[in-house]
């Protein structure tokens, strides 16, 4: 039974979103949290990540935005005093702060006990070696693997395990800096990172080609033990399993298999001692019973989270509850609530995990995928067949695929070439080769694919081919239309294969087969999620649609009492955690003014799908489709499409023409914001200053436009999430290249182009408005000048430099624009400040990126307001004294270069970050320096390598440079920069560039930078891009590209770099006040 | 587009689902029955529990690792089945997969139902059919492929003695090769091919009798009642020949049907469950202890706790719905549980159960 000394616990997060770590550890913690606080325990958390869900009012008793490092853990826990820490809810973030603290002894002295698994038993998982003893003691065998502390040792393993090898870097998130090897030049190349990473790297025989399949575990402290899910990679051994598509459960294993490697799965956690849940990962041979085990995750992972939406089973909250001494019979299948959670659910369907990647916003990236992580997303579909699940989950990922099929065409130059060596693209480089003839067993030589996988992917591919034999649906049989939709096919790709030459839209012809279904009775049909296979009845509101069956599980109350969310869909850059959060947030308050909640959404790795979120969960798609079979079976009060970002906010249109009550702000209005050209002229109308801009149809125009307003530019297509395909163009030649690409982007949409404004601040404006009036609003300042892209930028709020006149015509130009546009619910201006002088550059009628920062800044809930509009009730302006803060918060965004191999570290209009922290301060300098420490970069120890770009910002970093300085700081500078700092009076040592670097006049004087960076005698690294030109960015690439590779902290802006060096010249670590949320 | 052929499963109630005919192109009729288990459809097909019955699998995706080789071991017993043939009568799915996947496959799972002359049928929504079998329970149902004429009333398999159908003719030994072992008896009540390899593994000698024969009259060192299908109370000799066995000492463990021959042996009573126990998900605890185990299960019957004798205890408990999971003797050595430690298919965590009866031995 429970631990009844645990009267209060504290749980650490994982921080910022990044590649490897994303947003399942904001469910994982808030079930923990949960179960928690059921039993009555007070729950402290830390975690700086201000846009989850568990960093929200009422999951935890006190929120610490801090970093979660040991220093900081440790100071809170002195302040805290909680009898039990939870270690494993927070990813490999909080596992290996844990560890730290451990071993410190300062879990020891200051009493805390570890819940759940203990640390030792999370040290032999963490530790290869040790681990790899830990199963040669029950004759479980792993990956022959050598631990290597050097480039020689490493080398000497080589040649005893022969080549094909993997490298590993011990206790890394993610597979991060490992890869494969064929001989001892790669092996050099992939050591040199590894090793700046982690003091030891594993040498592995390679088993490529072998399957991947994983097992969740779960245990008690009386060693009762279950798994709750197996899964299996569609991609075989050698790509990441958060690079695979993987489904659940295991499709391939016969039962012999799926029990020998589940019997196994129980030995390794029994004799590893997991109290709570882990993951074993295998590799399997595709032609004999045979194994290695991959690795232990001895934490909740990215797994997990997926196994529990997987299945229905919440892993996280169980495994809280084991970690206070429950017995697995103690608790209840939260299911159907009779039954224990001692049980193995029994699917009767099948999911498909898909990663999505954004390698396209990234400069130099290699598109190839592997043993290394670089997926930033993954959906989950649900359906009864494989056809169906994998078709609607390519839709899911939203990179403008309608399935397996029916796509654009894509130009491979070397089709054997690409399945061979996957890239991101591999899925469709399979459909491209079967459409050209290939078959199963060709395409399983090259990719190790296995045949059964294929074969069915071939199957979609049949269909396709007898759709395309008819020209008009009334012609399709019906018998055939209904293996299509049973096969996953949207109305979408049927009318694609049917209509060739058509001259009605794309969508009018998706209306007639639409039409032509209903008419024929083919309809999808709701089924239940219930862990038991329907075995046993069971209440649950977890919910997806299929086409292979005949009844539907829900009845439904028709009583107009519903209202429809429509969630974010899959995390990528620009859209994350923080929609979740503003789903979430709207799905309560829907609940509490007494509507049923039903959200949309199929991102298994938040908490807006945990099905008691809601009264009604579909894990289904996001498309126009799916939320009309969904609007006709619950025939809603109205959808909300403001609180899921950009996904729902584009269906707006198309939904109030088909007759769906859109709540809020009309959809002919979101239209008016949406449409670059209908919103400038409204904002011309009403007086407000804009950049000068022109619509782009031919390059005439375009010439006569830039005649006008001169270089830079910038270029973007009207319809625009996170800057994609946006960009600046500094001269003729980049516009010429660029154009071409935008073409290419959105047909549907002109391209437009706008006088690119430098030097300026950029301004956010969240607000709140009821039929166009404003109520609530937050204005926040970005610390970097316009032109790094909103979702990258560092930003203050409220804002520290902002005139007072400048705030007052913002708050104007805000009321026109929301009185104009009708504004009912949440909206987002983005403004340009220089001088007095104020532009509107973007305006967005949902809710926005910064809405949870500033909500909880300001602790006046937003989306809460917004939600209230949505319903009508009309709520009250908070007092005008809420708006006025003693304090800082400042919102820094997480980069993920590290793991995006060659991906050149810079910053521009384009995002490229993948996560964000949020960190409270009694003054700036103070919130700066929780927020930088918070993304992982600390304050310098005593050398820093400086490069600060064009004469501009050269001046603009004096004064950082001086105080640097004056702090005892080594300078090292590059050429132009030595020169202005040693004019400037301040000491410093000159270092070459690596075009340098070989130069007979400087060779020998001078260290190279490189090196300094290669060997690690720089702790930061400050490089500021002259200009973006691509004759500019090699010698500066190579430095950048190097820092982040020997894990050197690198700052490219110099405002920012100035802020923090300002920050970490005013105050030390000991300065920075551990206050929790409640405490400002 | 595959060609498909049409056909129809009937229920006795009246309801009609309709599919694709795959398999044996013929009719067949049984009780209805569901099964939860993702995998071990060649293991559950070959299972003589299911003898009678038409078996609906809820898991949509069947056929996907096509059907292991048929031969058997140098014992005689089957290398990948649980006996030599098919004993379901038809086999009703959501998803047939035509494309079969598996280094261990000789055939596909449609060539195999052809074979062995078994009806399949595809393209049902189980999901929907083992709800309608969960809330009615059980029932008579009929495959009618397209073409063919067959309707009810059809024989109720439950008013038949399936164990005597199932069950060895004659005595079979296995190990039985001169060496000092162990001897155990096993009642083939439709014993699972894995039981055996169980009791042969562990060096035991196996001395395997039909389900009526007298084995009071052979000399063993333990007594081992199996599985079998249908309704315990066709077997009442077996029990009288059990309750001879108890007059002495020497140990004896049942599984499933073996487990209800014990229980009506000591006296109890077996009682039909509403649509029964079949899955590999059925969680039993210990009784007494904080010891919990998942297990394979596949019964339609279940011993009545309340009506154990004053010397028996209940030993194991389903922890979803409390019935009854084995029974052992408070002071002798007997015992028997309802589940399948033998697993195949399914989970092994109670294989042990088989090293502590030979431990007793």
């Amino acid at each position: 039974m429970k631990d009844q000394n645990i009267k209060k616990v504290l749980i650490l997060g994982s921080g910022a979103l990044k590649i490897g770590q994303a947003g399942e550890f904001d469910y994982s913690g808030s079930q923990a949290l949960k179960a928690l606080r059921e039993e009555g325990i007070e729950t402290v958390l830390i975690n700086p990540n201000i846009a989850t869900v568990q960093t929200s009012e009422g999951v935890a008793d006190k929120i610490y935005f801090l970093p979660v490092t040991p220093f900081f853990v440790e100071k809170v826990i002195e302040k805290e005093k909680p009898q039990g820490i939870l270690l494993s809810f927070g990813g490999q973030t909080a596992l290996n702060c844990g560890v730290e603290l451990y071993k410190n002894k300062v879990l020891e002295k200051n009493n805390v006990h570890v819940l759940g698994t203990p640390v030792q038993a999370i040290m032999d998982t963490e530790d290869r070696e040790l681990f790899i003893e830990k199963l040669d003691e029950i004759n479980v065998k792993t990956i022959k693997s050598e631990p290597a502390e050097s480039l020689e040792e490493a080398k000497e393993a080589a040649h005893r395990l022969g080549y094909p090898l993997i490298v590993r870097a011990a206790y890394a998130l993610g597979g991060l800096g490992s890869g494969f090897v064929d001989n001892d030049e790669q092996l050099e190349e992939i050591c040199e990172k590894a090793f700046s990473f982690s003091p030891q790297v594993l040498v592995e025989k390679s088993l490529k080609g072998w399957k991947e399949i994983e097992y969740e575990v779960v245990r008690d402290k009386y060693d009762n033990c279950i798994t709750v899910c197996n899964m299996e990679n569609f991609d075989p051994l050698g790509i990441h399993t958060g690079e695979s598509i993987v489904v659940a459960p295991s499709q391939t294993l016969s039962n012999k298999d799926y029990y020998f490697l589940r019997e196994l799965s129980i030995k390794i956690v029994r004799h590893i001692g997991i109290v709570g849940e882990c993951n074993v990962q295998y590799a399997y041979d595709p032609d004999a019973m045979d194994y290695r085990v991959i690795e232990v995750n001895a934490r909740l992972s990215r797994s997990s989270a997926l196994a529990s939406k997987a299945t229905g089973y919440p892993l996280a909250f169980v495994a809280a509850k084991l970690g206070l001494g429950y017995g697995l019979f103690d608790l209840k299948n939260s299911v159907t609530k009779t039954t224990p959670a001692f049980f193995e659910p029994a699917l009767d369907y099948i999911v498909c995990k898909i990663p999505r990647w954004d390698l396209g916003k990234f400069h130099g990236v290699s598109r190839k995928i592997g043993s290394s992580m670089k997926s930033v997303g993954e959906v989950m579909s649900i359906g009864r067949s494989f056809e169906e699940a994998i078709q609607k989950g390519l839709r899911m990922i939203g990179q403008g695929a309608h399935g397996f099929v029916g796509n654009k065409d894509i130009k491979i130059a070397d089709v054997d070439k690409e399945l061979r060596e996957p890239t991101d693209k591999r899925v469709f480089v399979i459909a491209k080769a079967l459409s050209e003839g290939y078959t199963v067993d060709q395409i399983h030589q090259l990719t190790k694919i296995d045949k059964w996988f294929l074969g069915k992917l071939e199957n979609i591919v049949l269909t396709n081919k007898n759709l395309s034999e008819y020209n008009d649906i009334k012609d399709v049989p019906a018998e055939l239309l209904k293996l299509s939709k049973q096969q996953g096919f949207s109305d979408h790709q049927i009318q694609k294969v049917i209509y060739k030459n058509s001259e009605d839209t794309a969508f009018a012809n998706q209306a007639k087969v639409r039409a032509r279904r209903k008419e024929l009775g083919i309809l999808p049909v709701v089924k239940q999620i219930d862990t038991l296979a329907a075995e046993f009845p069971a209440q649950t509101n977890y919910l997806y649609l299929t086409y292979n069956g005949t009844k539907n599980d829900v009845e439904y109350e028709q009583d107009g009492k519903s209202v429809i969310v429509l969630g974010s869909g899959a995390y990528r850059i620009g859209s994350s955690v923080e929609f979740d959060w503003c789903s979430v947030t709207c799905l309560q308050e829907i609940q509490h003014q007494g509507y049923r909640g039903v959200l949309i959404n199929y991102n298994p790795e938040t908490v807006s799908t945990d099905y008691d979120m809601c009264d009604r969960l579909y894990f289904d798609e996001l498309t126009f489709e799916r939320v009309m079979d969904i609007y006709d079976l619950e025939t809603p009060h109205g959808v909300v499409v403001s609180v899921g970002g950009q996904i729902p906010n584009n269906l707006a249109l198309k939904l109030q023409k088909n007759g769906v009550p859109i709540l809020g702000t009309s959809a002919d209005d979101i239209d008016k914001a949406e449409d670059r050209h209908k919103f400038s002229s409204i904002v011309d109308a009403l007086g407000i200053d804009q950049p000068e801009w022109s619509e782009l149809t031919t390059l005439e125009d375009v010439d006569k436009f830039i005649d006008k307003v001169g270089f830079p530019v910038l270029v973007r297509p009207s319809y625009v999430l996170s800057g994609a395909a946006m960009n600046v163009c500094y001269d003729e030649d980049q516009l010429r290249k660029f154009l071409v690409l935008a073409a290419e982007v959105s047909q549907e949409h002109p391209v437009v182009i706008s006088k690119f404004m430098t030097r300026c601040k950029e301004i956010e404006f969240d607000a709140v408005a009821d039929e166009g009036e404003v109520i609530a609003y937050a204005i926040s300042e970005h610390i970097e000048y316009a032109g790094v892209h909103s979702g990258d930028a560092t930003d203050q709020f409220p804002p520290q430099k902002l005139y007072v006149e400048s705030a007052r015509k913002i708050k104007k130009i805000a009321r026109q624009i929301a009185s104009a546009l009708n504004i009912s619910g949440p909206f987002n201006i983005q403004f340009l400040a220089k001088e007095n002088s104020i532009k509107v550059i973007e305006c967005n009628l949902r809710a926005s990126r910064s809405f949870p920062f500033v909500s909880k800044v300001l602790k006046i809930n937003l989306i809460d307001l917004a939600t209230k509009v949505m319903l009508g009730l009309h709520p009250a302006a908070p007092q005008k004294s809420a708006f006025d803060l003693d304090y800082v918060g400042i919102k820094s965004s997480q980069f993920s270069f590290a793991r995006l191999q060659e991906a050149d570290p810079m910053l521009g209009v384009d995002m490229s970050s993948t996560g964000e922290v949020g960190c409270l301060g009694d003054d700036f300098n103070e919130a700066i320096l929780k927020s930088i420490i918070s993304i992982g970069t600390e304050i310098p120890a005593k050398r820093i390598l400086l490069s600060t770009g064009d004469p501009l910002e050269k001046a603009d970093m004096l004064n950082a440079c001086r105080l640097l300085a004056q702090h005892d700081y080594e300078l090292y500078a590059t050429g132009g920069t030595y020169k202005y700092l040693v004019e400037n009076s301040i000491p410093c040592t000159k270092v070459l560039w690596p075009s340098e670097k070989d130069n007979p006049n400087f060779k020998g004087k001078f260290k190279p930078a490189l090196e300094m960076i290669q060997n690690k005698e720089v702790d930061m690294v400050i490089n500021i891009p002259k200009n973006f030109t691509d004759t500019e960015l090699d010698n500066g690439y190579q430095i950048r590209r190097a820092a982040v590779d020997f894990n050197i902290p690198l700052f490219t802006n110099a405002r920012l770099a100035t802020s923090f060096i300002r920050g970490f010249c005013s105050m030390s670590m000991d300065d920075l006040k551990i206050k929790s949320w409640d405490e400002y | 587009m595959q060609n498909r052929k049409s056909a129809t499963l009937k229920l006795a109630n009246g309801m009609e689902f309709h599919g694709w005919s795959f398999g044996y192109d013929g009719p067949c009729d049984g009780e209805v029955v569901f099964s939860t288990a993702m995998v071990g459809y060649p293991e559950s097909l070959t299972d003589p529990s299911y003898s009678g019955q038409i078996l609906c699998v809820t898991y949509p995706l069947i056929g996907n690792y096509g059907v292991p080789d048929e031969g058997a071991d140098a014992n005689g017993i089957s290398k990948n089945f649980e006996s030599e043939k098919i004993w379901v009568r038809g086999l009703v799915i959501s998803e047939y997969s035509f494309n079969y996947s598996h280094w261990d496959a000789v055939k596909s799972l449609d060539q195999w139902l052809k074979e062995q002359k078994i009806p399949g049928i595809y393209g049902i929504d189980t999901r929907a059919l083992t709800q309608v079998l969960r809330e009615n329970g059980s029932m008579l149902g009929i495959i009618v492929p397209e073409g063919e004429k067959k309707d009810f009333p059809v024989a109720d398999p439950n008013l038949e003695n399936q164990i005597a159908i199932v069950s060895c003719k004659e005595v079979i030994r296995y190990n039985n090769d001169g060496q000092p072992r162990k001897k155990v008896v096993l009642v083939d009540c439709g014993v699972k091919h894995n039981i055996l390899r169980c009791f042969v593994e562990r060096g035991v000698e196996l001395i395997r009798v039909p389900w009526d024969y007298d084995f009071n009259q052979l000399e063993y060192d333990g007594l081992f009642i199996s599985n079998g299908p249908g309704n315990p109370e066709f077997c009442d000799i077996t029990v009288e020949n059990i309750r001879k066995a108890m007059e002495g000492d020497k140990p004896i463990f049942g599984i499933c049907m073996g487990n209800q021959l014990l229980a009506r042996a000591g006296g109890a009573s077996t009682y039909k469950l509403k649509y029964g126990h079949r899955s590999h998900n059925q969680p039993a605890r210990m009784v007494g202890t904080n010891r919990c185990f998942i297990t394979s299960q596949n019964h339609g019957f279940a011993v009545d706790e309340k009506t154990l004798g004053k010397d028996w205890e209940p030993w194991f408990v389903n922890m979803n719905d409390d019935t009854n999971e084995g029974i052992h003797h408070k002071t002798k050595p007997f015992c028997s549980v309802q589940f399948h430690p033998e697993a195949s298919s399914g989970p092994t965590d109670t294989e042990f159960l088989f090293d502590e009866f030979i431990s007793k031995l």
